[in-house]
């Protein structure tokens, strides 16, 4: 029987399947950090229960930690506390952590490709919804919440009903400027923050093969942002040649039975998904949202959508998120001042989004108005960063390179921006006070994010390109 | 974990679309490692000034409102896993969360602790809210026996879908692990494949 590479995968995960039950599914790997585990920890004591495969988990710290500074104690006493928790947590039951100061630290969704623990065919969770990174690969990954982390723990499976499958097919030719940030942002803008909501996507399509893997990575990390648990594209040549030689990756004699079976992962030709979409890579701009859900976006050089244009019983609520946003209905973005620039997260901080921004802003300074902060997705990337002399780049255009983790993402450190101030962000939720109480986020691409920073205001990057 | 079987109740009104777990919960509350507490700072920003005075106008505020049911817009629980989203909305007192539509991750959390969410037509939201409007205590009457949603005064009633698994977890206030620990063995045999 034809099958889609989400069913292939999850049939080869069932441990036991029965009528009226959801499927025990059997979980490779678990990621887990320091905000949504320690309560998943003391459920096992509670319970006296060992972690059942500890060397099936990894652990680092990123939502909590501070990204200047790091090798000081964190200052803010209830963050600190929650990360030595962690370290503690994971000592007693046995579990690698790659902790600040750790030459592997970063956050979590970076440093599983990195190291070559995300792989192909694997199920993979973590209590973290942007877990969907993962499925890049072509793993099954997806976030949990802290009574299955702890289930996880303890069983090393989960409870679940298989997903609806949705394939997402992009196809064409990406325009100069345009990248796999603004795909995603105008796929969810089609959809809505809802539309993928009880799926798993499939992307797949011309314009996504073309994707390096990183790119592959802001694609599946923002499926959950349309409301679907996970997103995955097959394994192809460029996914083998990213994994081959990183630090977990099989290798030898394991690296040739592992490929063999990469290889079979893909949907069948005549595989039957619950919904298809396809889109053309011609039609999409430089993205940007206006609003307070990631599906509130549009092409840059757009007006907002008029309040009258909604549909009746959400014209409320569209237009409560323009009065916190501060925006009128109808008018354009371009030209309109920002405050902070943020490039980071699990979404865009990764040593390709790196060379990206530095290439565009050198020999460049960025406006007065605006405060740029660069936050690497981990040690490995930051590293890179320094070895390449992205560092001295940022540093003379005035940007500031600090040190890994989830930072103004969602602003659990003191990475905050402040009440009313506008910040155009590599990141991936645009909801009210995410980036800071009353911060207004514009979700977008690097580059966007870049130009913002140079130009001091809304910009369309192509218009810098085509001049350069 | 918390049983549920039947819940009659006046209802807090909150008809917002796409309610996000950064506003049932902010980031910066979700620094405690034990599941209680949550419910002070449950709807945080929308709930207080930034000098901790209660906002008046909003309906967690409003004495006129009280119940152990939340009735909300679609898409509710958009957004981040954390399940302290959950923990807060039960700390704070409700044991049923009503929408036209639920995020997944939310809604399974949310089963996981016998908050139970209930998921009905956008007509029947419509006309729970209405119900509200006349009279702010109005009650419902929750079955999660008979699988029912019924506005009291005008008889009104709609059926819901639930996980027959999940459903027996709530009523008699078991969990998965419990479950899938029972069949250890089998996750053994799993992994000797």
């Amino acid at each position: 029987m034809s099958k889609t590479l989400v069913e292939k995968i999850w049939d080869a995960h069932i441990v036991k399947s029965e009528e009226g039950f959801p499927d025990i599914l059997y979980i490779d790997t678990h990621l887990i950090h320091e905000v949504t585990s320690p309560q998943a920890f003391d459920g096992l004591r509670k319970r006296g229960l060992p972690v059942l495969r500890p060397k099936q988990t990894v652990a680092t710290a990123d939502h909590n930690v501070p990204t200047l500074n790091q090798l000081m104690p964190i200052k803010e006493e209830l963050s600190r506390y929650q990360v030595d928790m962690l370290t503690k947590n994971c000592a007693e039951f046995g579990i690698e952590l790659y902790g600040l100061g750790h030459p592997f630290q970063g956050i979590v969704h970076v440093i599983g490709p990195e190291l070559g623990i995300t792989l192909p065919g694997k199920t993979m969770v973590c209590g973290d919804s942007h877990t969907s990174t993962h499925g890049a690969f072509g793993a099954i990954a997806f976030g949990i919440g802290t009574s299955q982390v702890e289930q996880v723990f303890a069983t090393q499976c989960l409870l679940l009903s298989k997903p609806k499958t949705m394939k997402i097919e992009v196809n064409g030719t990406l325009e100069k400027g345009v990248g796999a940030k603004d795909i995603i942002l105008y796929i969810i803008a089609q959809i809505s923050a809802a539309g993928g909501t009880g799926y798993f996507i499939e992307y797949a399509g011309s314009a996504i093969e073309a994707l390096s893997m990183e790119a592959r990575m802001t694609i599946c990390n923002m499926s959950i942002e349309m409301g679907a648990r996970g997103g995955l594209i097959a394994p192809d040549q460029t996914t083998f040649e990213y994994i081959k030689g990183r630090e977990f990756a099989p290798a030898g004699e394991e690296w040739d039975k592992a490929l063999a079976y990469w290889k079979t992962l893909y949907s069948d030709a005549d595989a039957k998904f619950d919904s298809v979409l396809t889109f053309d890579a011609a039609d999409i701009a430089p993205m940007i949202t206006y609003g307070t859900n990631p599906g509130m976006g549009m092409g840059i050089q757009e007006n907002i959508p008029a309040t009258n244009t909604q549909p009746e019983k959400e014209k409320l609520s569209y237009q409560k998120a323009l009065d916190y946003m501060g925006f009128d209905d109808d008018a354009a973005l371009i030209g309109k001042p920002v405050d902070y620039v943020f490039i980071g997260s699990c979404t865009n901080s990764r040593i390709e989004d790196l060379r990206e921004v530095a290439a565009f802003v050198k020999d460049k300074r960025k406006a007065t108005n605006v405060t740029v902060w660069i936050v690497p997705g981990s040690k490995q990337v930051e590293q890179q960063a320094i070895n390449e002399g992205l560092d001295k780049i940022f540093e003379a255009a005035g940007f500031q390179l600090r040190e890994p983790g989830c930072s103004a993402c969602l602003g659990m450190n003191e990475d905050k921006i402040p009440a009313g101030k506008y910040c155009v962000s590599t990141s991936n939720r645009n909801f009210e006070g995410r980036q800071g109480q009353n911060a207004r986020t514009l979700l977008a691409s690097p580059l966007t994010a870049a130009a913002a920073a140079v130009t001091g205001v809304i910009t369309d990057v192509r218009e810098i390109l085509e001049k350069a | 974990m918390k049983k549920f079987t039947k819940l009659t109740s006046a209802i807090v009104p909150l008809n917002i679309e796409n309610i996000d777990t950064d506003q049932i919960i902010p980031a910066r509350f979700l620094k405690a490692t034990t599941r209680e507490g949550f419910g002070e700072n449950l709807f945080r920003d929308w709930r207080y000034e930034n000098n901790n005075q209660p906002k008046a106008d909003f309906v967690l505020n409003d004495p006129t409102y009280s119940g152990k049911i939340l009735v909300a817009g679609k898409n509710f629980g958009c957004g981040s896993s954390r399940e302290h989203a959950a923990w807060a909305i039960q700390d704070a007192g409700f044991d049923a969360v009503i929408s036209s539509f639920f995020a997944d991750i939310f809604k399974g959390n949310a089963l996981n602790n016998g908050l139970l969410p209930i998921q009905v037509s956008e007509d029947f939201l419509a006309s729970i809210f209405k119900a509200v409007e006349g009279n702010a205590t109005s009650p419902l009457e929750v079955d999660l026996e008979n699988q029912t949603v019924t506005i009291i005064e005008t008889g009104a009633q709609e059926s819901f879908e639930i996980n027959p698994y999940k459903k027996s977890c709530l009523i008699n206030g078991y969990d998965d692990i419990d479950f899938i620990l029972a069949q250890k063995h089998l996750v053994e045999e799993f992994e000797k494949r």
